[in-house]
Formats: C-alpha cells, sequence, structure tokens
C-alpha cells in the first residue's frame, strides 16, 4: 500500500468540498443568492443567517456557494484555455531545431515578463467587463508557465532511448509527440494545471475586486470583497468570510499541486 | 559516387566524419569542436556477426546512430544493402526502417513506460503498415521465451532481463535483415546476461539476420561474433576474426584491452590490476 501523503490529502479534501459546494449551489441554497431583503440589513451571523447577511440583505453564505461556481468556472476555462495554447507549444519547442524552439522560447519569455494583471486589465478595457473576459485574459496570462514547464518535460522524453527506437522503426515526428511525448508529461501537465487554477482563482478575484471580472448581480467572491470596503470597520465580517473563501481555495489548489508533484516525482518512484 | 566493389555487403561504412560543436565559450572564438568519429571505414558481410569494441565514449554508439540513420554523418558515406542512405531525406528511408533494428542498452528506458508490451512490439509493424495481428504478437513473445499474457502488461512489471526481451521481440517484428545490439546485455545482472546473449545468438542463426554488435567488454563479443572491430578515440585501430584479435592483438589498444580480461590463471599467478596495465604497456 502506498503512503499518501498530506500535501495530496489536504488539497484533495479542500478542492473536494469547493467542488461539491459549487455543485450543492444549483439545487439548494440557504436563501436565494440574490434576493434583496431591506429589513433585514447587516445581520449578524446567526441560525437564519450563518455568515450574516450584507448591506442589501442578501445571505452571505448563499453568496459565498454561489460564488465558489463563478470561481471553478473561471478556473476551469482559464486553465483549460492556458492548457490548449500552452502544451502544443511546449512540445513543439522541444521538438523543433535550434531556431524556431528559440523563437518560440524568446517570446515566452517577453509574455512572461507581462504582468498577468494588468493583461486582462486591457482585455477588460477592449472587450468589456465580463467573466468570458477574464477567463481568457488569466488563461492567456497561464500560457507561458505552462510552455515552459511541458518543454523541460518533453525534452527530457525526447532524449529517452524508446523515442530513438520510435524513430528508428519509421515514426513521423507529430505521432511520436502523439503517442509517446504527451502520454509521459501528462503528470507535468496535471501538475501544472493545479498550480495555474490557484493562481487563476487569485486573479479572478482581484479582477471582480477591482471591477473588470464578473459583473452583478452574479455573486463572485471578490466582488464581494469589493463591497465589503465601505463596512470594513462597522462589519468586518463581510470582508473576512469572502476573503477566507479565497485563501482556502488557492491554499487547496497550491496544497494539491504540490502533492501531485510528489506523487509524480521520478525519484519518489520506488515507493509507489 | 565510388563502385561499392562488394555489392553484398550488408553495412558498408566510408571514411565517416561525425563531429559535434560545443556551446561556444567565447563570443570572438569559433565554437570548439567534438571530434566523435575521425574516419571510420568497415564493411559489415551479408549474415555476418560483426563485433565493435571500445571503451566509453570512443564513438561506438555514434557510429551506430549514424548506421540506423537516426543521425547524419559530417563527412563521408553509408551504405546499407548497396544503398546509401547518407543524404537520404526520411520519407525515403523507409527500406532501412524496415530492414534494420536495434535494440539498446538501457532496457529501463528504451521501452515507453505508457504503453502495453503488446502495443510496443508491434509499432514497428502500426508504423509500417503491416498487419500487426495478435498472432504474430504471440509468435514473437514465444520466440523470445516471453508468456502469451505479458502482451497486456506494463514495462515496469518485468525485469531487466525480460524487457530486453521485449527489446529483441519489437527489433524482430518487422522482420529486419539487420540486427544493431548496442551494448544489449551490459545493463543487466551478470546471472541472465549469459541468457539475453544465447537468445540474440539463437535468434540470428535462426531467422540468418546480419548482426552488429557494440560492446565495451571483449569477452562479450568473443561469445558472440564472427569478426571484430576494435574502436579507439573515433577511429578503427583494429579489424579482424574474433579469433585472431584476441590470440594475436597488433595495435597497442586492442593489446591492453586483451591483457586486461580477467582469466584464471592470471587470478592463479596472483597479477593485480597494475601487473596487468603494466603489461600493456609494454607489450
Amino acid at each position: 500500500m502506498r503512503r499518501l501523503n498530506p500535501s495530496l490529502v489536504a488539497g484533495g479534501v479542500i478542492v473536494g468540498v469547493i467542488a461539491l459546494m459549487a455543485l450543492l449551489s444549483f439545487v439548494w441554497t440557504p436563501y436565494d443568492a440574490t434576493l434583496v431583503n431591506p429589513s433585514g440589513r447587516l445581520a449578524m451571523p446567526s441560525w437564519e443567517h450563518w455568515f450574516g447577511t450584507d448591506k442589501f440583505g442578501r445571505d452571505v453564505f448563499s453568496q459565498i456557494m454561489v460564488g465558489s461556481r463563478t470561481t471553478l468556472f473561471v478556473g476551469v476555462v482559464a486553465v483549460g484555455v492556458a492548457a490548449v495554447i500552452g502544451v502544443p507549444l511546449g512540445v513543439l519547442a522541444a521538438m523543433t531545431p535550434r531556431w524556431p524552439s528559440e523563437l518560440i522560447m524568446r517570446t515566452n519569455d517577453l509574455m512572461l515578463a507581462f504582468p498577468a494583471l494588468l493583461l486582462a486589465i486591457m482585455f477588460g478595457a477592449v472587450f468589456g467587463a465580463s467573466t468570458l473576459t477574464a477567463m481568457v485574459a488569466i488563461g492567456i496570462a497561464s500560457v507561458p508557465s505552462f510552455a515552459r514547464v511541458i518543454r523541460s518535460g518533453a525534452l527530457q522524453v525526447m532524449r529517452t532511448e524508446y523515442v530513438l527506437a520510435a524513430r528508428a522503426a519509421g515514426r513521423k515526428p507529430f505521432p511520436i509527440a502523439a503517442r509517446h511525448v504527451l502520454p509521459n508529461v501528462t503528470s507535468l501537465i496535471t501538475v501544472q494545471a493545479s498550480v495555474s487554477f490557484a493562481i487563476a482563482v487569485l486573479a479572478e478575484a482581484a479582477l471582480s475586486f477591482l471591477g473588470y471580472g464578473t459583473p452583478p448581480p452574479t455573486p463572485s467572491w471578490g466582488r464581494m470583497l469589493q463591497e465589503s470596503q465601505e463596512f470594513l470597520f462597522s462589519a468586518p465580517r463581510l470582508a473576512v468570510f469572502p476573503g477566507i473563501a479565497i485563501a482556502v481555495a488557492v491554499l487547496g489548489f497550491n496544497l494539491l499541486g504540490d502533492g501531485l508533484r510528489d506523487r509524480f516525482d521520478p525519484k519518489l518512484e520506488d515507493r509507489r | 559516387m565510388p563502385e561499392s566493389p562488394t555489392p553484398a555487403a550488408a553495412v558498408q561504412v566510408i571514411d565517416v566524419v561525425r563531429d559535434y560543436p560545443r556551446p561556444r565559450t567565447s563570443l570572438l572564438r569559433p565554437a570548439p569542436v567534438v571530434h566523435a568519429l575521425r574516419g571510420v571505414s568497415l564493411e559489415v558481410k551479408q549474415g555476418e556477426r560483426f563485433g565493435i569494441v571500445g571503451e566509453s565514449g570512443c564513438g561506438k554508439s555514434t557510429l551506430l546512430r549514424l548506421i540506423a540513420a537516426l543521425d547524419r554523418p559530417t563527412s563521408g558515406q553509408i551504405l546499407v544493402e548497396g544503398n546509401e542512405i547518407t543524404d537520404l531525406p526520411e520519407r525515403r528511408l523507409r527500406f532501412l526502417r524496415e530492414n534494420l533494428q536495434l535494440v539498446f542498452q538501457d532496457p529501463m528506458s528504451s521501452l515507453d513506460p505508457r504503453m502495453r508490451v503488446r502495443d510496443i512490439i508491434a509499432e514497428p509493424l502500426v508504423v509500417q503498415g503491416h498487419p500487426a495481428s495478435r498472432e504474430r504478437v504471440l509468435e514473437l513473445l514465444d520466440a523470445v521465451g516471453l508468456s502469451s499474457d505479458a502482451g497486456d502488461r506494463y514495462p515496469h512489471q518485468f525485469s531487466g532481463g525480460q524487457r530486453q526481451r521485449i527489446s529483441i521481440a519489437r527489433a524482430l517484428a518487422p522482420r529486419p535483415r539487420i540486427l544493431i545490439a548496442d551494448e544489449p546485455v551490459s545493463a543487466l545482472d551478470v546471472s541472465v546476461r549469459a541468457q539475453v546473449l544465447n537468445l540474440i545468438s539463437d535468434l540470428v542463426d535462426e531467422l540468418n539476420l546480419t548482426l552488429i554488435f557494440v560492446s565495451h567488454d571483449l569477452s562479450v563479443v568473443k561469445h558472440v561474433c564472427d569478426r571484430v572491430a576494435v574502436m579507439n578515440a573515433g577511429q578503427i585501430v583494429e579489424t579482424g576474426p574474433t579469433g585472431d584479435v584476441y590470440a594475436a592483438p597488433q595495435h597497442p589498444y586492442t593489446q591492453r584491452l586483451v591483457s586486461a580480461i580477467p582469466t584464471l590463471e592470471r587470478a592463479l599467478s596472483g597479477a593485480t590490476t597494475a601487473d596487468l596495465l603494466a603489461k600493456g604497456e609494454t607489450a
């Protein structure tokens, strides 16, 4: 029996709970997350409202639940965009001769140097603030790190004797990429996806906080944080709950990424 | 293009040079060059078992890669079964990919860990458009002494010796006429070396193959090959029938190699490594 590593378990549990919460929110929330109730504004946490209510009397717990959908949705699409562009670029950079490879990687470095949040704000300014622009912008900003990691993994695979053997059998470069390189970098892709997910969650919160992310009334953790600003001294709990939600989600995906990395580390292979 | 003197030669290497550029160390000076092969010529006849010996880094593996057209020479010519392969593009190398197969040194890294053994063995068949039937894979597994259920498993479920058998089965799949073995037993436990060597030897006989066998171990080559070439620092220093080279080495490097082989008499007479080296030096 293989030893379970603590990061993997903790990360898995946190991510699992968030995913369950998001799924549950489709069928049940304590209150309608967007229901305005003027008579019950800024209520303290109680049995009726577990996390209290905000300035419009909306139930904070329900909003956190529905907000997790936005967070996961943005994460999935952003990581998807990053992987779909970044993985082929990385493999291509590893398999092409020197000059095309250098061109891809130096362009990549250029993008890596460009601040991700600035890119997202530019996108928001040009295409209008929406969840979609936020997702795509975060995704594009995550492409370079994907391409780097996958390139280094693919380079290692290209040096193996089984790739040499495949060439000696007459395999062409594209089938080699599909049949040998990609299957052998899947563990790297998984790890990188998890780490990028954490970054995407944080970026979405930051964008919504700045007003470039999810527009109202769709609940989003980042915007909840922003709306809580004016009550920071009178009702700090309004900032605390979404803040904790964001921090826990980021922690969860980072732990999961770390755990997966340890799990797939070839140096620990004999432990499996 | 010079007319090939013996059209029957399986592999002919004519004055091949392979230089590798190293990364530049200075902006002003040209990049340094490693001379992996410095003018190598050899000829392997059809059906011959040809050995290449030499220490690590002497260019043996580079030579094999050039013969298999996995790398291109800096200058010189390589002919396989009378066809010049030196400047052929990959798409015109089909005859080579079908007729020449390799077995690599490290059975850990020469089998894709993510593929089932069945798919590994069938890969050359699938790539070359032959029917990769289940029967053919079973036949190959049987030929190398593995059980028929081995095809459903993954490489990490096998021992080193078994993996090398899988490599051999895969190499034989497209019914090649030339088999190249690059140190096929040096990564294996001593206890299974003889088995794998005998397997290669038997299959080469049975299937009437031309074998090019590379090793740093002269005693292994003596066991398998008819003729041997001794390589040192990117050059072939001596070629001849294995028995002759072994019994009466001509070149000082070969003499050192031969005298370094541990034998029972030397061990009994109390010779040490220092003695062996001294003897090699003066001989």
